[in-house]
């Protein structure tokens, strides 16, 4: 069996504000097999972006990795070595030579991503020159030309016409598609392991974003990266994943794979949030199913199962007080709710 | 169009060009067609749904309605309260006025269409204040009845915005839309800043307020499934024109605009059965400064002939109330969503 190339293990990440401690990611655990696309779901809050930046050591003051395990099998001189990215000094030069190299990010907003006072094609030549190795692993200095030639390769890739042309233009001067394709080239131009998409088609356009889907899609078979693909879209989930990561208020409420999730869901967060999406096919003008109340202020985390108090099904006694325990419902699929199972987290 | 008896609103040729100018001396050098003929009636009691893409001119269509725009050309006919019919879009600001109580507005950001340096009160108040009760206790009966409507406790009116979550924010808008108990109200992507299970709480109570205050909605917004649900006529924008007007269920059903069924294609269904569709549309929205020659979606179009590249088509109506801008509408059978 293929060992996983990120496992994510009881990963908390925390905000010390003045107003209090904010648990932003409160023991989150999951895998990513190499060539496999993961989606994360969940609204905003839950913790997902958050996870992501800790992935990447990107967390800013006044956050901080407040314990847990990252352990991404990272390439090494002799084959691979499996290293805790949260012990990684985040400034230091292994942590750096990961960043951009082997896990990419392609950002939701390619408009806030890129500097508007560098053409496209100079940050990502920026890019590619320094993490040169991944193009040149036998050694030697790569050219600024060699470098461009890249470039001009990865736009024909990600499907921008006249890519000699619009390697010298600014991020201001391309539309919104073209500039998210310009966004994936510099995100695969070190050729990763891992892509991490956070949400990258939600502030673009229905049809640009088929057009998005269908390019990361294509290019996922044709390199076999392993994609994180964070979103709120389940429709874009169902498109994109094949297992897939339900987060509420920092937990992980259920993962499996897709067909699972969809057609067999166990927490009934994930049942909840299925039911309140209006569908091109069901009836119209009438009342949706909706989750009573909403979402509890970052101070306010509810005790025990943080979906408790929005529960149809909350266990009386039991889901107030005690945080049920990630639980496998078979082989690939686990959910952590007390209907499924009594195992409680020891905290 | 025909002008039947129970439309609450009805645009006709509705233009809207902004300048574009360079240089110096401020030269205009061209107009983007922003809204480029948009004809439409509005009936009491309906949700008319507008829906496109980012710049197909929905949100400046709807500004004119408000006449929160000047638009460049066309009739924006409103049937007010004593029956009395009056054209908007020559009226002059104090003209105006007297309108504004009859025709209201949801914002799409419930973050930044709330004064954060005013209370509950005052936000929801303020436009109770404007069109002239100036008696307080009045008003302050007035907005606890309508915090109380749209589902929050009227004793929050003395606590400020920021205490209150994006769903909640967005019922205070609406409490401050519906004060003067307005009969037109236009929402511009009222629930796009939402998230999914908070989004349906607040389409479930814009129905059940309809319902119950008669109200008529114009509903304008890029979500396909989100207008299917909520709207009992729908109208597809491009590029500043409408390409097709129909009943929910006739254009969900057999849209009989190439675009529209594209559009419907590409929404991604939360199925992972359902095999990822085919791309349908490639290349770009044309940009309203210079669109295409003939039918402004030929560039585009898998089905384009000659005569599209060359003719623009009119919107004509091929079924009773289901009206298509497209030389081909009779030839084509497009798929459902």
């Amino acid at each position: 069996m293929t060992e996983p190339l990120l496992r994510v293990r009881d990963l908390h990440v925390t905000f010390d504000l003045d107003e209090g401690t904010v648990r932003a990611v409160d023991g989150a655990s999951f895998d990513v097999m190499p060539g496999q696309v993961v989606g994360i779901v969940g609204e905003s809050g839950c913790g997902k972006s958050v996870t992501m930046k800790a992935i990447l050591q990107l967390v800013d003051e006044p956050g901080r990795l407040g314990g847990g395990e990252i352990l991404y099998r990272a390439r090494a001189t002799d084959g691979e070595e499996v290293v805790d990215l949260a012990k990684l000094p985040r400034r230091g030069t292994r942590m750096r030579a990961i960043r951009g190299a082997e896990i990419a990010l392609i950002p939701q907003e390619p408009m806030a991503a890129f500097s508007p006072v560098h053409t496209v094609g100079e940050q990502i030549v920026e890019a590619i020159e320094l993490h040169q190795r991944q193009w040149r692993p036998e050694g030697g200095r790569l050219s600024r030309a060699d470098a461009r030639a890249i470039v001009v390769d990865l736009f024909r890739d990600v499907g921008i016409s006249m890519p000699e042309q619009r390697i010298d233009a600014y991020s201001w001067q391309l539309s919104g598609g073209l500039r998210q394709r310009a966004m994936i080239a510099m995100a695969l131009s070190c050729k990763p392991r891992l892509l991490i998409a956070d949400e990258p088609t939600t502030a673009i356009d229905v049809t640009t974003q088929a057009q998005v889907l269908a390019l990361l899609r294509e290019l996922q078979r044709k390199y076999g990266t392993a994609i994180i693909f964070i979103t709120h879209d389940l429709g874009v989930i169902a498109q994109m994943a094949s297992e897939v990561v339900v987060m509420y208020l920092g937990r992980v409420m259920e993962k499996g794979p897709v067909d699972a999730i969809f057609h067999a869901p166990k927490h009934p967060y994930t049942r909840a949030l299925l039911r309140s999406m209006p569908s091109l096919h069901g009836a119209t003008r009438v009342a949706l199913p909706t989750i009573t109340g909403a979402l509890p202020h970052p101070f306010n985390r509810p005790a025990g199962c943080p979906f408790h108090p929005r529960c149809e099904e909350a266990i009386a006694g039991r889901c107030a007080t005690r945080v049920p325990r990630m639980q496998p419902i078979d082989e690939r699929q686990a959910v952590s709710c007390f209907l499924h199972h009594d195992a409680a987290e020891a905290s | 169009m025909s002008a039947s008896a129970a439309s609450l609103l009805q645009v006709k040729r509705l233009r809207k060009f902004f300048p574009i100018v360079k240089g110096v001396f401020r030269k205009t050098v061209g107009h983007v067609r922003a809204v480029d003929d948009v004809s439409f009636d509005v009936r009491e009691g309906e949700t008319l749904g507008l829906v496109g893409e980012s710049g197909c001119g929905k949100t400046t269509a709807s500004r004119c309605i408000l006449r929160a725009l000047a638009p460049t050309d066309g009739e924006i006919l409103f049937r007010r309260k004593d029956g009395s019919i009056v054209d908007l879009a020559p009226m002059t600001r104090p003209q105006l006025r007297p309108l504004r109580s009859e025709i209201q507005m949801i914002f799409q950001d419930p973050f930044g269409s709330l004064n954060p340096r005013m209370t509950l009160f005052d936000n929801v108040g303020e436009p109770l204040l404007v069109s002239g009760m100036r008696n307080r206790g009045e008003r302050t009966d007035r907005v606890a009845e309508l915090l109380k409507l749209v589902g929050l406790r009227a004793e929050f009116m003395h606590r400020f915005p920021h205490a209150f979550s994006g769903g909640q924010r967005q019922r205070i808008g609406i409490a401050r839309a519906l004060a003067t108990n307005p009969r037109l109200v236009v929402a511009d992507e009222p629930v796009s800043a939402l998230d999914v299970s908070v989004q349906a709480q607040v389409l479930n109570l814009l129905l059940e307020l309809q319902q119950r205050l008669k109200l008529t909605f114009l509903f304008v917004a890029h979500d396909l499934s989100v207008v299917r649900h909520i709207s009992d006529r729908v109208a597809v924008m491009y590029v500043g024109q409408i390409v097709e007007l129909a009943p929910t269920e006739a254009i969900f059903s057999r849209p009989r605009h190439p675009y529209t069924a594209a559009l419907m294609r590409a929404v991604p269904v939360p199925d992972p059965r359902v095999a990822a569709g085919d791309v349908v549309l490639k290349g770009e929205v044309p940009s309203p400064a210079k669109p295409p020659a003939g039918c402004y979606f030929h560039p585009r179009c898998p089905h384009a002939t000659d005569r599209c590249r060359s003719e623009a088509p009119a919107l004509r109506e091929l079924a009773p109330g289901h009206f298509t801008r497209c030389h081909l509408a009779e030839a084509l059978t497009l798929g459902p969503a």
